[in-house]
């Protein structure tokens, strides 16, 4: 076991320096350079390599990398071209806020996709199995900027059910404790703040929810389907057990496992959505400010943006497959 | 995300990996059949059937030139004023005064030329990576099997980064075009790709026809080109067609991002949607008619792709 | 049907109304109409009223900003010694000014009895204090990232920090302070003054502010901005609100009312700038009734905005939209191609369908609030069959030509760069001319335009300030890649202009220095238009202001529903 995690570790890093010299290049390569977004267009030729001296993109490339290397260890990754502030302090500021919505949106998916995925499964091969795979697989295939913007111009525009934009209504007076607000709303006992926030999170959350919705459908047909055919599950039918306890106990805890790590890992396409949903509501989390970053070329910021997604998912990857090492040796015996 | 992709891909290289083993007729003979059964399957083709026809024959049936800004003084965008479908325009003009059924139909064939050269991208250089880890780890004896390791660790480090943002990145490197949007969702395809096949075709190295074929002498080289690979790409193609379904949707995506298509004249359907996003209130119709293309279009595909590989994965064959 | 045809474009097109022309509208400062209703005064204590903005703020202190966002919310909080209503120069922080003959002793005669929000007092040393600060940066303080506008004005600094790649040398030579009075002494004058004394950029903070901040270090030219710039309680200004809070993760800007202003004091009690940088988010915001005003309006939402009984009072143009012909590239240097092409393009059709209401058709390189218009240039009405006779005649029938458009922006003068090219280059097509499009991205757009690469590029420019030579001087000061061009006759008007301090034979020298261009025909001027800003009906609108200058402690709330 411990032989498999150095090993496995080792590997890692060494995809990882790959991946830092990726970005690297990719940095180097990108078109334009900093200083044509710093400065105003009429700013003189003097003035824009003046800024590029400055900011060192004359040195050598390898003193480059080696600068650029020392900042990701440091969790330093610049200053963001747009607002001037460090990186890593507005992705930390914003995190809240997206990491609020992205739970919203897998509450929505877990509490429609597991019954869904369900009844798709037990009526498998009807009308219903179809209009449930097939609508799922509808939401996955709704541009979701543009799934964003019809559901506020109809819920939020035209029948004015729910706020347009913002987490809260602007000037809200609240407490701020982790910084998600339909939380510290309830355990300050702001309730009013609390109703707001959900308001403000349904339109949001419902448009981010539609892609790990259809995930989560497909996994439990899956995996529901998978159980079903196992001896055991068949063997608990055949002795006659009552069938709520055959759904609960056989078929539905084991069937858990797979969905359950989905879950954990669907966070991914969770930020990538929210990239293309939060600034349609002016929502103000990662989601805004990367597609505000994307759109300004705010590089510096987008590049910090997809090397903390990357890491993060690394180590979640990482924990995974080594928890899967734990609990089933066959993959040890494998590799 | 990761550990998801890879589960379904590694079925979908279990399913066909027992393609020789399958007692009765040709796998893709049984598929064909249990899919013909799927509405599914039908759907999907149904729809797939149409978007590939529009797409042959849609610049010859258009009835206007649709770059042509023929109507361009009856618009007038910042007055909210788009002259709607009318007779000679069915289904009204874009903000630049251009005939938007035209528009559709020719871009229908952009569209699909996007999904189609994105997919076949990915899967060039995905085979290829592929291709090299699994060859070095079955014949490269323990220096190929490093490489192999570090290669696929790499892939799964891709796998983890959601495609759009590998999109995004390869966008903002070559700047907005057409040949960009095509180029950025394709190599968001690579990693899937490159795990597939490395995994279809280890599957298919250990099977005992390649190992027939090295025992009697077989030079390594051709059991890779003329046994392994051709027989590996089944699940290449259920994932091919579920890759188009998605590179339609990450061009428009990306195009909303303002790294798309940028040449105004040509008609593309992300592009369109993203452009006429700043219409919504005032001419919804601009967004929707691309909008529904899209959704149509990609669901078509996708279904087309579920239930092929539904039809393939033995594990929910067993049960019928 | 093509009768049918026929009509419709008729008719569609009077609805489309003509441009506004020079003759028939005010295009500086029109007069506010709206009278002024009855105040909701509860409302304006206790209901916050919430702008939203295209952008965040980036700074706090006004010196290390140059952009519109970070202005917006800084001149609610500080003053400036000059400012401008309209685009005249007006009392500020000085009630009065003189200048020597030269132009190199600026005097302001300062206000009596105004307190800065820590309470300290406004005099002729705190002013110079401020002076001396910025004369004096340091390090990455004088990186044109940071001090933008101080550098642009002044040419450099005390000492210039050689790794900031400043080599000008500073004409600023110090500042004497006499009770209320401060002197500003040049060492030579230019155009810019007095004009630059209302950059926001320049605004005064208080003496003790300065102390507080003394020690914040830029180290390099891309360090973060220091902390004091980001959190609201270490700045003090003098105007009529006091930053409140500046909540980063909720993207607002809260301020509240000084209630010690030296003039009138602000109606509403709480202004709150809000981020939405979508810009139908804006709009739909306002609609729900999120926001109460926004700027940036796309022109059609104005037009929906108006029709739902919103306020979207028209500002003033300040700025400039323009073609260039790079002449380095041939055939352009040919002046009857040039002339050609510009008879080849709609310009009205731009104006009339893209641009937001009170554009107009630009007729030269600065907009008409300007002193130095000149009603006699040369002209280049829309005529496309003329377009195709002078191209024949030039032997230019089968012209091929690169055209450049940004992609991902949209500018103040410039709505939707990729509608606009679209036309362009329709008209131009239609004129015999086989257009290549290049689309560039933002970033990159600069530096290839300036660079000479593309024969045809779309460019403007907003003013900063009221001054010709902010337009023309940026241009056609001397030969450069961006134009191609040598016209000493062209180069050397604008130089005399620029430093005539008399202002009768300026004007007249700016005037001739306009007609010289426009018969040299460089680019051709496309429009001038004002961004659109919107407020919500039950809200009195702050006078609108063409160098987009609001002042938000004019706004309130009316008892209108």
């Amino acid at each position: 076991m411990l032989r498999y995690t150095v090993k496995r570790l080792l590997q890692l890093s060494v995809a990882l320096l790959g991946l830092s010299l990726l970005l690297f290049a990719w940095f180097k390569a990108l078109p334009g350079g900093p200083e044509n977004r710093l400065l105003p267009e009429n700013a003189t030729d003097r003035q824009r390599e003046a800024l590029r001296a400055a900011l060192g993109l004359d040195e050598p490339v390898w003193t480059q990398y080696g600068e650029f290397l020392g900042r990701i260890v440091r969790l330093d990754f610049g200053s963001s071209l747009s607002s001037g502030r460090p990186i890593a302090t507005e992705l930390a500021e914003r995190l809240p806020a997206t990491v609020e919505l992205s739970l919203a949106a897998m509450l929505i998916a877990v509490g429609l996709g597991i019954p869904l995925g369900y009844l798709a499964a037990k009526r498998r091969g009807t009308w219903i199995d179809f209009g449930t795979v097939s609508g799922s697989l509808l939401g996955t295939c709704i541009p979701i900027f543009f799934l964003a913007a019809m559901l506020k111009v109809v819920f939020a525009q035209e029948l004015g059910w729910l706020p347009t934009t913002f987490r809260l209504t602007a000037g809200a007076d609240f407490t701020e404790v982790t910084g998600l607000r339909v939380f510290d709303g309830i355990i300050t006992g702001e309730f009013d703040i609390a109703w707001d926030a959900v308001k403000h999170l349904i339109l949001p959350a419902i448009a981010l929810s539609s892609i790990p919705l259809a995930v989560i459908v497909r996994i439990t047909r899956a995996s529901v389907l998978d159980v079903v055919g196992e001896d055991y599950v068949r063997t608990a039918d055949a002795k006659g057990l009552k069938p709520s306890t055959v759904r609960g106990r056989h078929v539905m805890r084991n069937a858990m496992l797979p969905i359950a790590t989905i879950i954990g890992l669907l966070l991914g396409s969770l930020f990538a959505g929210a990239v293309l949903t939060e600034s349609v509501f002016a929502f103000g989390g990662i989601g805004s400010f990367v597609y505000q970053a994307t759109t300004e070329r705010d590089y510096p910021a987008l590049m910090g943006f997809i090397l903390v997604i990357a890491v993060f998912y690394v180590v979640i990857n990482l924990l995974v497959d080594l928890s899967y090492g734990l609990l089933d040796p066959r993959v040890r015996v494998r590799k | 995300m990761t550990t998801a992709k890879i589960e379904k891909l590694d079925r979908l290289i279990e399913a066909t990996a027992t393609a020789r083993d399958a007692k009765t007729g040709s796998l893709w003979r049984q598929s064909i059949r249990r899919m013909r059964h799927s509405p599914m399957a039908l759907t999907g083709a149904i729809i797939v059937g149409l978007f590939v026809l529009v797409a042959v024959v849609g610049p010859w049936v258009a009835p206007y030139d649709p770059t042509a800004q023929t109507w361009g003084r009856e618009v007038f965008l910042n007055q909210n004023i788009f002259p709607g479908p009318r007779p000679e325009n069915w289904f009204g003009l874009d903000h630049l005064g251009r005939d938007m059924f035209s528009r559709m139909i020719v871009g229908a064939r952009q569209t699909l030329l996007v999904g189609v050269v994105a997919t076949f991208i990915g899967f060039i250089a995905g085979a290829f990576i592929g291709g090299v880890a699994a060859a070095a780890g079955t014949f490269g004896g323990r220096w190929g099997e490093r490489v192999e390791a570090v290669i696929m660790r790499a892939v799964d480090v891709a796998l983890a980064i959601p495609m759009l943002l590998l999109a995004l990145s390869v966008a903002a490197l070559l700047g907005p075009s057409l040949r960009t949007v095509m180029i950025a969702v394709g190599v968001a395809q690579i990693p899937i790709f490159a795990r597939l096949l490395r995994g279809s075709m280890l599957a298919q190295a250990h099977s005992d026809y390649v190992l027939a074929a090295i025992a009697i002498g077989v030079p390594k080289g051709r059991i890779v080109v003329s046994h392994i690979l051709p027989n590996s790409l089944g699940p290449v193609i259920v994932q091919a067609t579920l890759v188009l379904a998605t590179a339609i949707i990450e061009a428009a995506a990306l195009s909303y991002l303002g790294l798309g298509n940028p040449d105004p004249g040509s008609a593309e359907w992300g592009t369109m949607l993203a452009d006429a996003q700043r219409f919504l209130s005032g001419a919804p119709q601009l967004a929707i008619y691309p909008a529904v293309g899209i959704i149509v279009t990609a669901l078509g595909f996708t279904l087309l792709g579920e239930a092929m590989r539904e039809s393939l994965d033995p594990r929910l064959r067993r049960q019928e | 049907m093509a009768l049918g045809l026929f009509t419709a474009c008729g008719s569609d097109g009077d609805a489309g109304g003509d441009a506004d022309t020079a003759e028939d509208f005010d295009f500086s400062c029109p007069e506010r109409t709206d009278g002024e209703p009855a105040a909701d005064t509860a409302a304006n204590e206790s209901q916050p009223f919430v702008f939203g903005t295209p952008g965040d703020p980036t700074s706090l202190d006004p010196i290390l900003a140059s952009d519109g966002e970070t202005f917006r919310v800084n001149r609610q909080v500080f003053d400036t010694l000059l400012d401008a209503d309209c685009t005249d120069t007006v009392p500020g922080l000085a009630e009065s000014y003189e200048q020597n003959e030269e132009g190199t002793e600026w005097t302001f005669h300062l206000r009596e009895g105004v307190t800065f929000h820590d309470g300290e007092v406004l005099d002729g040393a705190a002013v110079c204090k401020n002076f001396e600060r910025w004369a004096n940066f340091k390090g990455g303080y004088q990186s044109p990232n940071f001090t933008y506008y101080y550098s642009s004005v002044f040419g450099g600094f005390a000492e210039n920090d050689p790794a900031m790649g400043i080599e000008t040398e500073s004409i600023y030579k110090g500042c004497t302070a006499d009770g209320l009075d401060a002197t500003i002494s040049l060492s030579k004058y230019t155009s810019s003054f007095p004009g630059a004394f209302t950059l926001e950029s320049l605004s005064i903070i208080s003496p003790a502010s300065i102390d507080a901040v003394a020690d914040a270090a830029i180290p390099t030219a891309d360090s973060p901005l220091p902390e004091y710039t980001q959190t609201v309680g270490t700045l003090a200004g003098t105007g009529p609100y006091k930053l409140e809070n500046w909540d980063h993760s909720s993207q607002e800007v809260v301020l509240t009312r000084n209630d010690d202003y030296f003039g009138e004091p602000a109606k509403v009690k709480t202004v709150i700038f809000k981020t939405i940088s979508d810009e139908t988010a804006r709009r739909q915001a306002l609609e729900a009734g999120d926001i109460h005003g926004y700027d940036l309006a796309a022109p059609a939402d104005a037009q929906a905005l108006i029709e739902a009984g919103y306020q979207v009072p028209v500002r003033g143009v300040f700025n400039l939209l323009y073609l260039a012909y790079t002449q380095s590239h041939s055939p352009l240097d040919d002046h009857a191609v040039r002339e050609a092409l510009s008879y080849a393009i709609d310009r009205e059709r731009i104006v009339n369908s893209v641009l937001p209401a009170g554009g107009m058709v630009a007729t030269q390189f600065i907009p008409p609030s300007l002193e130095g218009y000149s009603e006699d240039v040369a002209t280049y009405d829309y005529d496309a069959e003329k377009a195709k006779q002078m191209l024949a005649d030039a032997g230019a029938e089968d012209l091929t030509i690169t055209f450049c458009y940004p992609t991902d922006v949209t500018r103040p003068y410039m709505p939707a760069p990729k509608d606009i090219f679209d036309m362009i280059s329709s008209d131009l097509q239609n004129a015999g001319v086989t257009v290549e499009a290049k689309p560039i991205t933002w970033v990159d757009y600069i530096p290839t335009t300036r660079s000479g690469e593309c024969p045809l590029y779309l460019l403007g420019w907003t003013g900063d300030f009221a001054d010709p030579y902010n337009f023309l001087g940026t241009w056609f000061a001397t030969e450069s890649t961006e134009w191609g061009f040598n016209n000493p006759e062209v180069f050397d008007s604008i130089a005399a202009a620029n430093t005539e301090p008399d202002e009768a034979k300026r004007v007249e020298l700016w005037k001739a220095a306009n007609e010289a261009v426009m018969e040299e025909l460089p680019g051709l001027p496309i429009s001038s238009s004002p961004p659109s800003i919107a407020f919500a009906p039950n809200v009195y609108p702050p006078d609108v202001s063409p160098l987009t200058r609001e002042d938000f402690s004019q706004v309130y709330f009316t008892t209108a529903s």
